[in-house]
C-alpha cells in the first residue's frame, strides 16, 4: 500500500516500523512516530469530521493542541474514548478511529441540511430559536439538539485503566521544551537546582525541530537533542515528555497531565494509563511558545486549509505533504519558511502576501528560488466542498477593503499565517493581568502575581537569539536565588533568518453580492456575521459577546479564534483591542480525562475502610454491614432466609429477654489527662463534673456555643487526673477538634491534654437481663454484684489473662456492661464472650437492633440531635446545670428557645398498631388540608417495638408534651403514606429506668 | 490548593488543614456576666472582609495544633502564620 503524500526521506518518524490502524472502518497504515493526523494526511485523507452547528465537512487545521476540528472517537487498548485530538494522539497498533458528529457517515451527513438553513442558526440561536412553544423543549428541541450537537460518545463501560496521582516539589518547573525552555532548564540545572522540564509533545525541542536555524554550528534539532541528553543525565533534573502542564493554581501549585502509556502497544500490568502531577514549584518558567493566528476568509473551514506552521511541521517532523499544489496566504514572513520547505521537496507553492511589495531576508530567498510571490494579494474564498479544489484570490486596493483584480487559481491546500499569538494561558491562570503589546498585536504577561516568569515566544519574543538569551538568564538568576550557586554559561552563537514586519490585517473583505461563511471559531461554528449580529443586538462587553456567540468556548479555548474575534469587535466598535479587553483563561489548558482527575480513588479506594478487630468474625457469621462514616458496622446477623426486619426483631427481642453482645469499637474514645481535667469537663459538659469520684462514669451532654446539642456520651474517671470520654461514632473527630480548640485557644491556662484512643480499644456491650450472670462467668474472680459494680460503676480486671476495663453503662436501657480491651485482643474477647454466653442464650446484635432498643427506651441519638435541638427539646434539661457556666450556656436564655409551644420530643404509635411510620414524615392535624399543610413536627426515628409488638416512633413536635393523648396524621408524600397516630411519651419502655439499675 | 506554613511543622498542603473561622473573635470569659449583645456578637456576628483577614486553621492531619493565618480572601495570598498564642499585626 502506498502513501501518496508521504515524502521519501524527511521526518523524524521510524520508517522501519509500520503501524496498522483503521479509520471509519478502512484499514490504513502509518509509521511509529506518526499521529493519527499525520498518518491520515499521508494517506490523502482530509475529511475527518463534521462541524458542530452546520455539519460542514471539516479536516485538519493544526498539528498539535491548537487543532479545532479533528476530534475523533478512538478505540484502543480495549476502550473507546470520544473527542480525541487527532493531531496529538500517537498512532498505536490496532487503533481504530471514527468520525464524530455525523450521521449516517462523514461523507453523507443528514445534519448538513443545517448548512443550507443557516438563517435559523445565527448568533444566540440557543437562546432564540428553541424558546417557543415552551412545551416543545423537553420532548422535541432538547433531544434534537443533544443528538445533533453531540460530539463523541462517552463509554458507559467501567473504565478498566489505572490512573495515578503524584505529588512533587521542585525549585524550578519549566513548561515547554522549546529553545527558551531548554535554555532555562539547562542554566538552572547547572546551578544545582531541582528542575522539572515538561513537554507536551512526544519530542523535545519545540520550534527547534522545524525552524531552519543553527546554534553553535549544530542544527536546532541536534542542539535540542544534545541539551536534553545532558539534562537527562543530571540527578537533579526530571525530564518529562507527553506531559501537559494545564493548570496554574494558588501558591505556585501547577498541575500536569502525563500520558504514560497511551502510545504503547503493550504495557505491564500496573503501568498507569495517565498520571496527574501536583507540582509545588518555587519558581516557574512559562516557555509555552506561541500559536499561529489565522487570517479569516470565505469558506476558510474547507478541508485542506492549514495553519502554515502546521504544514511545515507535517513535512519536517512526519515527512508528510498536506498538498501538492499549495497556496500560501500570509501577512508576515514566517510563512515563507513553509513555502521554502515545499520548494525543497519539489512542490511549487504560490505565495499570496497581503503586504505591498517589499524585501526581507526570507522574501529575497524565496524570490531567488523562483517561488511565485504575489504581493497585496489574499484568498477571498476557498472552493470545494469536501476538499479545497481552487481558490478565488484577489489583489487588494490600497485601503484593503476592495479588490483591484479577482481571479481563480487551482490548489489542493491553503496554508494560512496571520502572525503569532503568545500562549499566555498559564500566566493568566496564575493571576497575571495581561497587557496588550502593539508591536505583535497580541497580549503578553504583565506584572508577576505569583512566582512565574514567561520567556521566549510566550513572552512575545519571536527571535531565537532573544529567546535563548532570556531563557539562560532567567533560568540562571531564578535558580541562583534558591541554590545560592551561580555557574557561568556562555550564550551560544545563533544563526537565524531575520523577519520583516507583519501586516495588521486579519479578515479578508468580500466582493459585492458574495456571502460565503467566514469562520472565526471553527470548533463552535462562529462566523464573522455572528459577531456582527451580537454587536448589532447591543452586546458590548467581550464576555457577553463570547457567551452569546459561544466564541472561544469550545474545548480548544479559542486558541486560534480569540484574537481574531477581538480584532473584529475592535474594528466594528472603532475601539483599539486593549480597550475591548480579553476573556478569562481557565484551566484546563487542554482537555484531560476524568479518570486522571479521579486517580486511584475509585471503588473500594474511594476512601479508607475502617474495620473493627472483630470484623473477620462478623464476616464469618453472616453479618450484613452498614457504613458508619468510614467504619463498617454489622447491621444484623442473617440467619437462614431472614429479612433485615425479621433479624433485627429477633436480635432486639433476645436482648430484652436474655442477653446480647454488640461491637461498640466504633464509638469515639478520647483520653483526657491533667490536673485541670475535671474543671475542663465541667466547662465542656452541661452537667456538673467536679465531684465525680474515681471509678465512676457519668453521662454528659455537650453543646455548641449557640446552645444546640453537639454530642452526648459517657465519661469515666479512671484515676485522679485521668478521664476516658466516649463520643458518638459520627461526632468523634469533631468533638476532638472542639476540645483542642478550647484547650489551645480559649483556655490555654488549663493544664489538660487530650488524645484520641478510638483505635486503641476494642469494645463490646453486653446487654440484657442475663448480662450479670454472663459477666460473672467472664470474670469468675470478680465481685460483679449490684453493690460492688452498680449502675455507672467502673472496674479494671483481667479478662482471661488480658487487661480490661468494665463500664456499667447502657444504651439499650437494659442491665448492661461495656468491656474494653486493647485492640489486639478484641477478637479474642469477642470469641470468649460467644463461647461463655451460650448457656445464657447470648446472640450478637447489630446496629438495627441497637436502634430499636434505644428508640423504644426514648434514648436520643443522631436523628434527634440533628443540629436544631436544644437540651429541653429532647427532654435532657435535667442535665443542664443552673449553678455553673459551660459552653453554650448563655445561648439557652435566647427568646426563641424559651417560647411557649417550643418543639419537644414525643413518642408516636399508629392507631391501627400495625402501620410503620416512615422516618421523615410530617405531623399534621388534617391529612386533607389544603397545601401547604401546616407542619406540627417531624418523625425522627422509627422502629418496631419488640416489647409491645407494634410500631413506635420518636418525633420532634411543637408543644409536644401537651399533645400527649391527642391524635394526628403522620404523612410522607415521599412514600405516599398517611398514617393516623397517637402521641404518647417518648419513654415507651421502662420509663422509670429500673432495668439499668437492677 | 493553598500552601500553609504551620508554625510547628513548616509548609504543608491545604489538604492537611481544616478551616476554623475568624481568629479575631474572643470568647467572653467563663463564669463572668455578659450582656446578651456581647454574647450575640461573639456567637453570630462576623465580618466578611475582602482582603486581609486573620483566620484560624487546624493542622488536623499533622500536629493537630490550631494556628493563625493572615490571608487575603480575594487573592489567597498568605502574609503570615503564627501560633494562636502569638499576635498577628
Ligand atoms: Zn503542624
Amino acid at each position: 500500500m502506498s502513501q501518496p503524500f508521504r515524502l521519501n526521506k524527511e521526518g523524524l518518524i521510524n520508517r522501519n516500523k509500520k503501524i496498522s490502524f483503521t479509520f471509519n472502518g478502512k484499514k490504513l497504515f502509518g509509521y511509529e512516530g506518526d499521529t493519527i493526523a499525520s498518518a491520515l494526511i499521508a494517506n490523502g485523507i482530509h475529511l475527518v469530521g463534521r462541524s458542530f452547528k452546520y455539519h460542514r465537512p471539516r479536516g485538519f487545521f493544526g498539528a498539535g493542541v491548537e487543532e479545532p476540528n479533528a476530534k475523533l472517537q478512538v478505540e484502543f487498548n480495549g476502550h473507546s474514548e470520544p473527542n480525541v485530538n487527532a493531531t496529538e494522539m500517537e498512532l498505536v497498533e490496532g487503533l481504530s478511529a471514527t468520525s464524530q458528529n455525523c450521521w449516517p457517515s462523514v461523507n453523507f451527513d443528514v445534519g448538513a441540511i443545517n448548512n443550507f438553513l443557516k438563517m435559523f442558526f445565527p448568533a444566540g440561536f440557543y437562546y432564540k430559536t428553541f424558546m417557543w412553544p415552551k412545551s416543545f423543549w423537553y420532548k422535541i428541541y432538547e433531544p434534537f439538539i443533544r443528538k445533533a450537537a453531540g460530539l463523541g460518545v462517552a463509554s458507559i463501560e467501567k473504565d478498566k485503566e489505572r490512573y495515578e496521582h503524584k505529588f512533587e516539589y521542585c525549585d524550578l518547573l519549566v513548561t515547554g521544551s522549546g529553545p527558551s525552555g531548554l535554555a532555562s532548564a539547562y542554566a538552572a540545572a547547572k546551578n544545582g537546582a531541582k528542575v522539572i522540564l515538561a513537554e507536551d509533545k512526544p519530542r523535545f525541542g519545540g520550534t527547534l525541530l522545524t525552524d531552519d536555524v543553527s546554534i553553535d554550528n549544530l542544527s536546532g534539532k541536534d542542539w535540542a537533542e544534545k541539551i536534553i541528553t545532558e539534562l537527562k543525565s543530571m540527578p537533579n533534573v526530571t525530564v518529562k515528555n507527553r506531559s501537559q502542564v494545564f493548570g496554574y493554581y494558588d501558591h505556585n501549585m501547577l498541575v500536569m497531565f502525563e500520558r504514560v502509556s497511551d502510545h504503547l502497544e503493550t504495557k505491564s500490568k500496573f503501568t498507569p494509563r495517565q498520571r496527574l502531577w501536583y507540582i509545588r514549584a518555587k519558581e516557574t518558567i512559562l516557555s509555552t511558545g506561541s500559536i499561529e493566528r489565522p487570517i479569516v476568509f470565505g469558506n476558510n473551514d474547507t478541508p485542506g486549509i492549514f495553519l502554515s506552521a502546521a504544514a511545515k511541521e507535517y513535512m519536517k517532523v512526519y515527512g508528510v505533504l498536506v498538498g501538492k499544489k499549495p497556496l500560501i496566504f500570509t501577512n508576515n514572513d514566517s510563512a515563507y519558511e513553509t513555502a521554502l520547505e515545499f520548494k525543497k521537496n519539489n512542490v511549487e507553492p504560490i505565495i499570496l502576501d497581503t503586504r505591498e511589495e517589499h524585501s526581507s531576508e526570507l522574501i529575497d530567498e524565496a524570490k531567488s528560488k523562483g517561488i511565485d510571490i504575489r504581493f497585496s494579494h489574499g484568498v477571498i474564498v476557498a472552493n470545494g466542498y469536501k476538499k479545497v479544489k481552487s481558490a478565488k484570490i484577489g489583489k487588494l486596493n490600497k485601503d484593503k477593503n476592495s479588490f483591484e483584480k479577482i481571479e481563480t487559481v487551482d490548489c489542493d491546500c491553503i496554508c494560512v499565517s496571520g502572525f503569532w499569538t503568545p500562549s499566555v494561558h498559564l500566566a493568566s491562570q496564575s493571576g497575571n493581568k495581561l497587557k496588550y503589546e502593539e508591536k505583535i498585536d497580541a497580549f503578553i504577561p504583565d506584572k508577576k502575581k505569583q512566582h512565574e516568569t514567561s520567556v521566549g515566544a510566550a513572552n512575545g519574543s519571536f527571535t531565537l537569539e532573544e529567546s535563548l538569551k532570556h531563557g539562560f538568564e532567567n533560568g540562571s538568576n531564578l535558580s541562583a536565588k534558591i541554590t545560592e550557586t551561580k555557574t557561568e554559561i556562555s550564550i551560544p552563537n545563533v544563526n537565524e533568518k531575520k523577519y520583516g514586519a507583519h501586516d495588521k490585517f486579519w479578515c479578508m473583505p468580500l466582493p459585492k453580492n458574495e456571502n460565503p461563511k467566514r469562520f472565526v471559531d471553527f470548533q463552535n461554528d462562529v462566523s464573522v456575521s455572528d459577531i456582527e449580529i451580537a454587536l448589532r443586538e447591543g452586546y458590548r462587553s467581550i464576555e457577553h459577546v463570547k457567551r452569546y456567540t459561544t466564541l472561544g468556548m469550545a474545548t480548544d479555548q479559542g486558541r486560534t479564534s480569540n484574537l481574531n474575534g477581538l480584532q473584529l469587535v475592535s474594528n466594528i466598535e472603532n475601539k483599539i483591542v486593549p480597550e475591548v479587553g480579553h476573556t478569562t483563561f481557565r484551566p484546563p489548558f487542554t482537555p484531560i480525562t476524568i479518570g486522571t482527575i479521579v486517580g486511584r480513588e475509585v471503588g473500594m479506594e474511594y476512601m479508607p475502610t475502617r474495620k473493627t478487630p472483630m470484623h473477620e468474625w462478623h464476616e464469618k457469621n453472616n453479618a450484613v454491614f452498614v457504613d458508619a462514616g468510614a467504619w463498617k458496622r454489622p447491621r444484623y446477623y442473617k440467619q437462614g432466609n431472614e429479612t433485615l426486619f425479621e433479624a433485627s426483631k429477633r436480635e432486639a427481642k433476645n436482648v430484652r429477654e436474655n442477653v446480647g453482645i454488640c461491637d461498640v469499637t466504633t464509638l469515639g474514645k478520647i483520653d483526657i489527662k491533667g490536673p485541670d481535667a475535671a474543671e475542663f469537663l465541667n466547662r465542656v459538659y452541661t452537667n456538673a463534673w467536679m465531684k465525680l469520684p474515681v471509678g465512676k462514669a457519668r453521662y454528659g451532654l455537650m453543646l455548641r456555643e449557640d446552645g444546640i446539642v453537639m454530642d452526648d456520651g459517657t465519661t469515666t474517671r479512671i484515676s485522679e487526673n485521668h478521664y476516658h470520654m466516649t463520643t458518638t461514632t459520627a461526632q468523634a473527630a469533631n468533638v476532638l477538634s472542639h476540645l483542642e480548640y478550647y484547650l489551645q485557644i480559649v483556655w490555654p491556662e488549663l493544664n489538660v491534654n487530650v488524645v484520641s484512643t478510638t483505635e486503641q480499644w476494642a469494645g463490646a456491650a453486653i446487654a440484657g437481663p442475663k448480662s450479670r450472670d454472663m459477666l460473672s462467668k467472664l470474670y469468675p474472680d470478680l465481685d460483679v454484684s449490684n453493690d460492688a459494680l452498680p449502675f455507672m460503676g467502673y472496674k479494671e480486671a483481667e479478662f482471661f489473662g488480658v487487661p480490661s476495663r468494665i463500664f456499667r453503662i447502657s444504651f439499650s436501657g437494659e442491665l448492661a456492661y461495656e468491656i474494653n480491651v486493647k485492640s489486639d485482643h478484641g477478637l479474642f474477647m469477642w470469641e470468649k464472650m460467644m463461647e461463655v454466653g451460650k448457656e445464657f442464650g447470648n446472640q450478637p446484635y447489630g446496629t438495627e437492633a441497637l436502634s430499636t432498643l434505644r428508640i423504644e427506651m426514648g434514648h436520643v441519638a443522631g436523628p434527634e440531635l440533628d443540629g436544631r435541638t436544644i437540651p429541653s427539646d429532647v427532654s435532657l434539661n435535667g442535665l443542664v446545670s443552673k449553678k455553673k457556666d459551660f459552653i453554650g450556656k448563655n445561648s439557652l436564655g435566647r427568646e426563641a428557645f424559651n417560647v411557649e409551644r417550643r418543639q419537644k420530643i414525643v413518642g408516636l404509635i399508629p392507631i391501627d398498631r400495625k402501620s410503620s411510620i416512615p422516618e421523615g414524615s410530617h405531623i399534621v392535624q388534617d391529612q386533607n388540608a389544603k397545601l401547604p399543610n401546616p407542619k406540627l413536627g417531624h418523625v425522627s426515628s422509627s422502629c418496631w417495638s419488640v416489647e409491645n409488638n407494634n410500631p413506635f416512633s420518636l418525633a420532634i413536635m411543637k408543644d409536644g408534651k401537651n399533645m400527649i393523648g391527642k391524635k394526628f396524621f403522620a404523612v410522607s408524600p415521599l412514600k405516599n403514606k398517611s398514617i393516623e397516630v397517637e402521641v404518647i411519651s417518648s419513654h415507651y419502655v421502662d420509663p422509670e429506668g429500673k432495668r439499668v439499675r437492677s | 490548593m493553598l500552601y500553609i506554613k504551620c508554625p510547628y511543622c513548616g509548609l504543608r498542603a491545604q489538604k492537611e488543614f481544616s478551616y476554623g473561622g475568624d481568629a479575631t473573635v474572643k470568647r467572653p470569659n467563663i463564669n463572668e456576666e455578659v450582656s446578651s449583645e456581647e454574647w450575640d456578637n461573639f456567637v453570630y456576628m462576623r465580618k466578611s472582609p475582602r482582603g486581609k483577614h486573620v483566620e484560624l486553621w487546624q493542622h488536623i492531619a499533622g500536629c493537630r495544633q490550631w494556628i493563625k493565618v493572615q490571608r487575603d480572601t480575594a487573592t489567597h495570598e498568605i502574609f503570615q502564620t503564627a501560633k494562636v498564642t502569638e499576635e498577628i499585626r
